[in-house]
This record gives structure tokens, C-alpha cells and sequence, in this order.
């Protein structure tokens, strides 16, 4: 508010109103610098490891990138809503499976997943068809269960989405000509280049971006903030958690394919609840409101647990190998993460993002 | 039939007493405890000797069953205050999806200590191998042991409705649950009823150890995680707080799940757990409050 103006006529003239709204691009254009440096951060690590060159390396930095398509994946439903979901990783599984299903060479599928439809029989496709596909899918299921979920909130919406999780996860344990049951699916192609994930994981993160800043994204934070005002504002909250739903459905869905393509083999077990606890951890010990916060979560937990593994493997110090016990990575991990949500309980960011403009409040 | 009505009731028990154990905390905190199923596994395993054998070297397991049940009991209640004083005081009053997610951090540290003494490999123990043995009642065969959970949990429930009505603790515990902040001010300790709520529920951990132990005749570091999950969804489609809610809950899902595996087609059966999730995602969209609402826990404006 500047108090050089002079009184205002209590009626503004239609200039004076065009005058204050923000500009069609200005919103974008602030924060644009966010994904423009998380992408930044990402390639940076990229390029080191390429550098580096060591195949277990590149390992290491491929699951980081899927993690972190996986928790961008939950921060645009979990950190928009403020509703804390158990059920996307369900849609990782399905994801991962549309992938086994397409990628898998014709012939193995017909031995060991007999059930599948004459056409995904047949189907051989190239593993970032199946990823785009394996979107689509996770998506329209995201729709699927969103229509009924959504009208949901707080902690029983927590457990209907965890009942989701469950529900596709009892399936896909058991439905043995179609997935195998709870055999690992095998065959399906590896990629060990390190430039999709990555690629996929800038787009991601630019999608969360675009859905942050959009009028639903908006709206969304605006019902987590205040949701009683908010709807009688006139937003739809049902509606708009519907979208950020289905677009974290989409993504965790591309995650899911992703990881099936990085380790090549898929099983249920593989996205159920560990998979769940690892990342929303990420994601809240990183900061649930924030999508650096998110990204960086990933990052920084994932160092410190290969850190740990590195210990735990042994460091020569002096003549003698220093090793830690076995099992002392997760609790020393488990112990580090209680102390930062002691000392920081919405997370190392909280709600701020990444900007070049430090004193800029949020 | 009787059959299927003791099973659905001993299943029913469990989940009811997991139940509780997380209803209460709640109730005083607001705290989903995710850690709660590994406070059941770490009971079990307090009773052996830590080694990595399959064969358990029983160490406390041997005391006569009026010192056991005790013991048991004692250490769950023990561990669950530990966990209170060392790690959830700090998080009084920061939001759900922190103090859940640390609960859930804390539960791994447990787990993993114990995997670390005792390895991942399910070990086979017998407690009181005399429960085992099958009784003949109105025609049907039922382990003795069935029969056992299903008194002992009615006893516990007595127990503690008297506890909670009757005595002055119990009082101040109801008192938390419905307003915290007004029960502080009306001179109701807080620490004091937070760690008592704390205890009580870790007791009870430390039974659904002891039934699960003696039931399956393992003591196995996931077997928490299986009660737990049911028990948490009976402590939401209760209606989170309430305590008889949860016990009702449990019930009516061990029921589910009993009947659900008698009634299915065969083809159907091994996704009876799917059908039955489909049925909590059904309760939850008509009472999303939970069965009982419980006072204080609904949305104002």
C-alpha cells in the first residue's frame, strides 16, 4: 500500500482496475526461477555422474531421479491439498505394470503372462511409448478413484486412499495370468542411460509448477489454507483435489514405468507400503508445501542414506577398516529423520521455494 | 457355523485390542502412531535371547505364565512410554502429517534394532504350548487358545470401561480426549495422561503380542505391521477418538473378513482383502466421521 496516493474515489474507474491485476504472465514469471534451478540442480548431478562414469554410480543417481519423479509425483496432490494420501504409490503400480505389459518381448509374455488381451500380446513398444501410455493409464484411474475419494477429507480420506493402495495392490498379488501374481514379472528393457530419467524428471517437475501456479493449483492451496473460506469463495474443493489427483496419478504412473525400465523387473511388493513410507518421508522431511522442498528432500535423504551404505561397507581409516554393524543405515536414518522434524516440523523448506531473490517473503 | 462365529470373534479381537491401543493415543494427542506395530513385535522379542538362529533361545519365555503375561505386558508398556519421553513430546502440537511421519521414523528405528539383534528370519517359539490343544464345545472343535483371546479381550474391555469411568485417572483421560486444552486448564496434568495413555496402549500391545506369539507359534518383526494396518483403518472407520468406535470397528472387520472368505466364490477368495478395503472405502463415503463420531473431533466453522 503506498500512502502517497491520494484519496481514491470509492468507485475505481475501469483503468484504475486493470491497473492492479497483475499482468497475464507476471505470477509466472516470479516464479519461474524455482523449477529453472531445481532442473539446474538435477543436470548438475547428472553431468557429474556422467563424468564419474562408474556403473553403480549412475545406479544410484537413476533411482534418485525416479524418486524423485515419485515424490514430485506426491507434492503436487499431498502439498497443493493438504491431504495426506497412502494411495499413489498404488498408481506407481499400475504404471510399472502398463510398462511390463508393452516392453516385454512377445514371446516371454506369452509363457509367463497368459491372461493379457490378444493385443497387449502382441504389443512390442519402445519403453517411452509404454512410459506415456503407463501416464495415461495411472491417470484415468487416478479419475477413476478420484470421483469417489475426493469428497473425502482429512484422516478418513487418508485411510480411504490407503484402502485404494491396498485394494490394487491384493489384486495385483493375485491376479496370476495377468500380473504374474507375486512373482517378479522379468524381461521387461533396461535403460541404463541416465538422460530420460532426467528428462523426465525436469518435465515433472515443470508439470508441478504449472499446476501450482495455475487457477486450480490456486485454488487448491487456497482450500488447504482456509477451506471454509475458500468454499465460499465460490471454489469447488472436490473438483479441484480431482485434478491434482489425477495429475499426480499421471505422474506417479510415469514414475512407476520408470522404475520398472531402471531395475527391469517388477513385483507388487515392490510399490507397496515401504515404497510409500520412503517417499512421503522425502517429502515431508523435505517440506510437504514446497516443491524444492520435495525435490530437495529427495536429494538430500538420498545422499545421506548412501552415505550410510558407504560407511556401513567400511572406510579404511589408518591400517584398520572402520565399518559400521549392519542395520545401523536405517536406524541412524530413522534417528536423523526424527531430529529434523523435531527441529523443523513443516520440513527443511516449510513453504518457501528456491528463488534468486533472497529477501522476498512468502 | 459356530466355527466361523469364534473365528470371526478371536480375528475381531485382535484388530479391537490393536485398535484401542491406537485410539487411545490419539484420543490425547492426535497422533496416528505408525510405530505401534513394532512395539507388539518388540514385546515378543524381549522374551528371546538376541541371536540370529531360526531356533529361538527362549530367555524370559520360560517364567511360569503369572510372571510372563506380566512381563510382556510390562515391556510393551515400558517401550511405548520410552518412546513418548525420548521422541513424541517433542512433537506436541506440530500438524498430523509430521507427527506421523516421525511415528513412522521411530517404528523403523525399532524394527531395525530388532533385525539387527535377531536378523529378519521369523523364529519359532512355544508359549504355553498347553493353549494349543482343541476343546470340544456345542460341536465344534476350537483351539483352546480361541476361546482364551476371546474371554481376555472381553476382560480387557471390562477392565478398562471401569478404568475409564471409575477412577479418577480414567476420568482425567476422557476429560484429554474431548478437550485437551480445557482439561489442562480445569488442573488435569498433561504429561501425566499422556504417559498414561502412552502405557496403556503399549500393555496392550504387549497382549496382541502374546496372543499373536502363542497363536501362530512365531515371533516374526512383520507380524506387527499386519494387526497394525487393520487396526488402523478400525480405529478410522470408528471414528477416530472414540474409543468404543474402534472396538466396534475391530470387530465388525474381523467379522468382514471371516464371512467374506466363506461367502465368496472360490475363484474369488484370494481377493477377499481387496473386497474388503472396498467395503471400508464404502463406510468411510457414507460416515466419514466413523461409526461412533466421536465428540470434539468434528469439523467447526
Amino acid at each position: 500500500m503506498s500512502t502517497s496516493s491520494p484519496v481514491i474515489d470509492p468507485i475505481l474507474s475501469a483503468e484504475a482496475i486493470a491497473a492492479r491485476k497483475p499482468g497475464p504472465f507476471s505470477l509466472a514469471g516470479k516464479s519461474i526461477v524455482t523449477p529453472i534451478l531445481l532442473t539446474l540442480i538435477l543436470l548438475a548431478i547428472a553431468i557429474v555422474t556422467v563424468m564419474i562414469g562408474s556403473k553403480p554410480f549412475n545406479q544410484v543417481i537413476i533411482d534418485l531421479f525416479v524418486r524423485v519423479i515419485l515424490v514430485v509425483g506426491l507434492y503436487v496432490f499431498i502439498g497443493n491439498s493438504g491431504v495426506m494420501s497412502f494411495g499413489q504409490i498404488g498408481f506407481t503400480c499400475l504404471g510399472a505394470y502398463v510398462a511390463a505389459w508393452l516392453t516385454i518381448n512377445p514371446m516371454m509374455k506369452k509363457m509367463s503372462l497368459p491372461g493379457l488381451p490378444d493385443f497387449i500380446l502382441k504389443a512390442k513398444m519402445e519403453y517411452w511409448q509404454a512410459a506415456l501410455l503407463a501416464a495415461l493409464f495411472a491417470g484415468v484411474a487416478a479419475l477413476f478413484f478420484g470421483r469417489v475419494l475426493m469428497r473425502l477429507s482429512g484422516i478418513a480420506a487418508s485411510i480411504a486412499t490407503f484402502a485404494m493402495l491396498a485394494m490394487i495392490n491384493t489384486i495385483y498379488s493375485n491376479w496370476d495370468r495377468v500380473t504374474g501374481a507375486t512373482s517378479s514379472v522379468v524381461g521387461i528393457p533396461i535403460v541404463r542411460s541416465i538422460w530420460p530419467y532426467f528428462t523426465v524428471a525436469a518435465i515433472v517437475i515443470f508439470i508441478a509448477w504449472l499446476h501450482a501456479i495455475s487457477r486450480a493449483g490456486l485454488a487448491l492451496r487456497a482450500a488447504r489454507d482456509e477451506p471454509t473460506a475458500a468454499a465460499a469463495s465460490g471454489i469447488d474443493i472436490p473438483k479441484e483435489r480431482l485434478v491434482a489427483f489425477v495429475i499426480s496419478g499421471a505422474i506417479m504412473g510415469v514414475g512407476g514405468a520408470l522404475t520398472a525400465h531402471s531395475i527391469g523387473v517388477v513385483t507388487p511388493d515392490n510399490f507397496y507400503l515401504s515404497l510409500t513410507f520412503v517417499t512421503l518421508s522425502m517429502l515431508v522431511v523435505g517440506g510437504m508445501g514446497s516443491l524444492t522442498g520435495s525435490v530437495l528432500g529427495v536429494v538430500i535423504l538420498s545422499a545421506l542414506i548412501q552415505g550410510l551404505r558407504f560407511l556401513e561397507a567400511g572406510v579404511p581409516v589408518g591400517g584398520s577398516m572402520l565399518a559400521l554393524p549392519k542395520g545401523l543405515q536405517e536406524i541412524a536414518l530413522g534417528i536423523i529423520m526424527i531430529v529434523i522434524l523435531a527441529l523443523r516440523p513443516s520440513g527443511l523448506f516449510g513453504n518457501r521455494e528456491l528463488t534468486l531473490n533472497r529477501n522476498r517473503s512468502e | 457355523m459356530l466355527q466361523i462365529v469364534f473365528d470371526a470373534l478371536s480375528l475381531g479381537s485382535l484388530y479391537a485390542l490393536g485398535a484401542l491401543g491406537i485410539a487411545l493415543i490419539f484420543g490425547v494427542m492426535r497422533l496416528v502412531n505408525f510405530a505401534h506395530g513394532d512395539v507388539i513385535a518388540f514385546s515378543i522379542f524381549a522374551l528371546l535371547w538376541p541371536s540370529t538362529d531360526a531356533m529361538a533361545i527362549v530367555f524370559a519365555g520360560n517364567l511360569p505364565w503369572f510372571l510372563l503375561i506380566p512381563f510382556v505386558l510390562a515391556v510393551g508398556a515400558g517401550l511405548s512410554v520410552l518412546c513418548e519421553i525420548v521422541v513424541f513430546r517433542r512433537f506436541r502440537n506440530t500438524n498430523p502429517a509430521t507427527m506421523m511421519i516421525a511415528s513412522f521414523a521411530l517404528g523403523f528405528v525399532i524394527r531395525y534394532f530388532l533385525l539387527m539383534l535377531y536378523s529378519s528370519r521369523p523364529k519359532s517359539i512355544s508359549l504355553l504350548p498347553i493353549l494349543s490343544q482343541p476343546v470340544e464345545i456345542l460341536g465344534a472343535r476350537l483351539p483352546l487358545l480361541q476361546l482364551i483371546t476371546i474371554i481376555v479381550t472381553i476382560a480387557i474391555l471390562f477392565g478398562l470401561v471401569i478404568f475409564l469411568r471409575r477412577t479418577r485417572f480414567g476420568l482425567e483421560m476422557r476429560a484429554a480426549a474431548e478437550n485437551f486444552s480445557m482439561a489442562r486448564m480445569l488442573g488435569v496434568r498433561a504429561n501425566r495422561v499422556i504417559m498414561g495413555a502412552f502405557a496403556l496402549s503399549g500393555a496392550l500391545a504387549g497382549a496382541i503380542s502374546l496372543i499373536f506369539g502363542i497363536q501362530t507359534g512365531t515371533a516374526d518383526i512383520q507380524m506387527g505391521a499386519a494387526v497394525m494396518l487393520m487396526a488402523f483403518i478400525s480405529t478410522v472407520i470408528g471414528g477416530l477418538g472414540s474409543l468404543a468406535g474402534a472396538v466396534l470397528a475391530g470387530f465388525l472387520l474381523g467379522a468382514a473378513s471371516v464371512v467374506m472368505q466363506v461367502i465368496l466364490p472360490v475363484d474369488a477368495r484370494p481377493f477377499r482383502d481387496a473386497f474388503v478395503y472396498g467395503a471400508v472405502i464404502l463406510v468411510l463415503l457414507f460416515r466419514p466421521q466413523g461409526l461412533i463420531a466421536a465428540r470434539g473431533t468434528k469439523e467447526r466453522v
